[in-house]
């Protein structure tokens, strides 16, 4: 894992020193609510129906226990006693209150962490691949790129008032585990003919209204002109994005109005210009930064075996663990979705337990996934019975990965002013029935999304199936979207008709599945049985 | 035109700058001022010329100044580039570093603020070059 040096620290010490300075000038009254709006905004504290809350950057979602330790403690000090995992692979906090904030930075400072640009019309923190570094099938561990990236962006005078949110991610790996081309620029690690490392560059894609898929804008950049091209595309985006519309702000409308030949013309230009600036690190700094992500003290040699005769721990590894690159070695999945429970919240004492297990059984590491489980990404095989009794003592063994339970859903009517609709109780209400009727294993692979408006934020459009939650008439409604992928085939989900209200989204989604069930061909997911027949007998099943 | 609160050159301009638009026309005019929507490149082939230029921001949200100051110095720009408009204390440091060595924010900033604020930062992560700065990375390995 990377550990900061004098340097990295007295940047975040800077940064605390900084904000605990803006808030005193905002308690005393001398730094107005809307000029502190962007400086609090940029340190991740967004004020909520209830409360301030305050969203705490894992960088690409990569944690030590220690770490995952204070996160907890965090929780019962200036919380309720709970965190929420996002879809960003952060932690989010929603009963914050302003003149403690300084202190729970600096808090975060002394593990080597902080809330820097997790929020705010600027670079936000990178996600990654939550199996990086574990994964048989990357190319390479695709962190170290981030954390150049992430020493980049923080803080970039030129791009810290950007016309809109500026969200980057990057993996190494076909299999994409990180939406990627849903990010404004998603860089995918790959080697050229001559075998040489290098980023593939998408830009323009994102959720929200008006969702696109990122096209890719260049097949190869080299390792030493990785920063050089990634401030040659945010240079022309700061300049030509749009700023009379901040629903047109993003860069995935430049992107579409300029066209992408247009766009990457301006970007060339710029790239070529740039590159005479000497702003490169050298390929010694990301030397420098590979060594901290070197593999753990693995154990050679070790069988692959394992005693699967419970038969619920042999679902549970079946659901929730994937292989590793090294033979005994397993990656667990802790599963943030208990049945009927609130999708990527966790409280204290279990944000202190998964730390304690990621020292005992994970070389002290863990990952934060987009859907909003917890990894541990280094599990010995012969640790993985123990492992999971512990977890099923905490209620944290849920064997549901990537099933119809797993969900994802975004705050909704619940906690966000800007909802039509509720979207927690709907979760709740699915993972209840597909677990009573037991639909959810037989089901396999579905992934189901929920956004409680139009913004998002539960990435329905990604959804195998997805749920919207639209106003209608000012009751409730939820529209039924079908065929959305957020991996390597990325696709944007298509409405079904006429929406639903809380109990008839529910049947609905039963239905469907019950079609896809009596459908399916051998080995076919929800997703492939959808493309295989398109929507007319989706529909029909529904509405006929 | 505003004179400029914080200075880091031996004197400020003095001639008026003029709108981007009547620039072209007047061949005489040594100063002139870009809106945040003007094309900083469009002044490259009469930087010999300028003294000063004036870049505005009508609000603090719109980040624009930022590449056209950094734009203009990377071209060679020598003479004052002059930050006016709706500048708060927090954005001192930032100014600074995309190369602005005049800053005229439209309401006088507490001289003890920013005093702090201009030296918020130890060290910096990113060469932007233009201000002269060695990036972390080139401490870290003696570049
Ligand atoms: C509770 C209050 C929240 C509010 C008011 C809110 C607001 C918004 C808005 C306005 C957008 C659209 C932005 C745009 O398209 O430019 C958005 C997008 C998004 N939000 Fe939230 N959000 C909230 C909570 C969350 C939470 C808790 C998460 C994570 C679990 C989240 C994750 C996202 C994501 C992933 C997007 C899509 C970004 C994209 O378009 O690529 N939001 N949010
Ligand atoms: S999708 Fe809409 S309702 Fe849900 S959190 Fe985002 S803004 Fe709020």
């Amino acid at each position: 894992m990377y550990s900061y040096d004098h340097y990295d620290q007295a940047m975040v010490d800077a940064r605390v020193a900084e904000f605990r300075d803006q808030t005193r000038r905002r308690i005393e009254g001398t730094l107005s609510e809307e000029k502190f709006r962007p400086l609090r905004l940029q340190n991740g504290l967004y004020l909520q129906l209830h409360a301030y809350m305050l969203r705490v950057a894992v960088p690409y979602g990569t944690l030590s226990s220690a770490q995952m330790k204070v996160l907890g403690d965090i929780a019962d000090k200036y919380d309720r006693g709970y965190g929420h995992f996002t879809t960003r692979q952060n932690i989010q906090y929603n009963w914050i209150k302003l003149e403690d904030t300084p202190d729970i930075l600096a808090d975060l400072a002394k593990v080597e962490m902080h809330a820097i640009q997790t929020s705010g019309n600027c670079i936000r923190n990178i996600s990654s691949d939550q199996y990086a570094g574990a994964t048989p099938d990357e190319i390479i561990d695709p962190r170290p790129y981030a954390e150049l990236l992430r020493q980049w962006s923080s803080f970039h005078p030129e791009f810290l008032a950007l016309p809109r949110k500026f969200k980057i991610c990057v993996i190494a790996s076909d299999t994409d585990r990180a939406a990627m081309k849903l990010h404004d620029i998603g860089i995918q690690m790959v080697k050229n003919d001559a075998g040489e490392v290098g980023c593939a560059f998408y830009v323009g894609g994102g959720m929200g209204r008006t969702p696109f898929i990122a096209p890719q804008i260049k097949a190869f950049v080299p390792l030493d002109q990785l920063i050089t091209y990634a401030e040659a595309c945010l240079r022309v985006y700061n300049r030509y994005g749009r700023r009379d519309n901040k629903y047109k702000a993003r860069i995935k409308i430049l992107v579409h109005e300029l066209g992408l030949d247009e766009y990457s013309r301006q970007v060339e230009e710029e790239f070529a210009h740039l590159l005479n600036q000497d702003i490169e690190p050298p390929l010694a700094e990301l030397e420098r930064i590979k060594a901290h992500f070197a593999d753990p003290a693995f154990e050679q040699g070790l069988s692959d075996d394992l005693d699967l005769s419970n038969p619920k721990f042999a679902r549970w590894v079946k659901a929730n663990t994937a292989p590793h690159k090294v033979p005994g070695y397993t990656i667990a999945t802790i599963s943030l979705k208990p049945v009927g429970g609130i999708p990527g919240d966790a409280s204290a004492d279990q944000i202190r337990l998964m730390a304690d297990l990621a020292k005992d059984y994970s070389f002290d590491e863990l990952r934060v996934t987009h859907a909003q489980n917890i990894v541990l990404p280094h599990v010995k095989k012969a640790d993985l019975f123990v492992l999971w009794e512990k977890l099923v003592a905490a209620d944290l063994a849920t064997a549901n990965l990537n099933a119809i339970t797993d969900i994802i859903a975004c705050p909704g009517l619940d906690y966000c002013s800007l909802a039509n609709a509720r979207s927690i109780p709907v979760a709740q209400k699915i993972s209840q029935r597909f677990t009573d009727n037991g639909k959810e294993e037989t089901l396999g692979e579905l992934k189901l999304k929920i956004s409680g408006c139009i913004n998002a934020c539960g990435h329905h459009h990604a959804g195998h199936i997805g749920i919207l939650g639209v106003d209608r008439k000012g009751t409730e409604n939820y529209q039924l979207l079908l065929g959305g992928s957020e991996g390597a085939d990325t696709s944007l989900g298509q409405i079904t008709g006429p929406g639903f209200n809380e109990d008839g989204i529910v049947d609905a989604i039963d239905k469907v599945t019950d079609f896809y069930l009596a459908e399916r061909q051998e080995g076919e997911r929800f997703l492939d049985t959808y493309r295989r027949l398109g929507m007319a007998p989706f529909k029909e099943v529904i509405y006929g | 035109m505003a004179d400029p609160q914080f200075l880091f050159r031996d004197e400020a301009a003095s001639a008026p700058a003029v709108a981007l638009s009547a620039f072209g026309e007047d061949t005489n005019a040594t100063a002139v001022r870009i809106e945040p929507g003007e094309d900083a490149r469009a002044l490259l082939p009469h930087l010999d010329r300028l003294s000063l230029v004036e870049v505005t921001f009508p609000a603090f949200t719109d980040g624009r100044g930022f590449s056209s100051a950094r734009i203009l110095r990377e071209a060679g720009y020598t003479g004052e580039l002059r930050a006016t408009g709706d500048i708060g204390v927090d954005m001192l440091s930032h100014l600074r570093r995309v190369g602005f060595d005049a800053i005229a924010p439209a309401t006088p900033l507490d001289p003890a603020e920013a005093e702090t604020a201009f030296n918020t930062w130890p060290e910096v992560y990113q060469a932007t070059v233009v201000d002269g700065r060695k990036p972390i990375w080139a401490l870290r390995h003696g570049l």
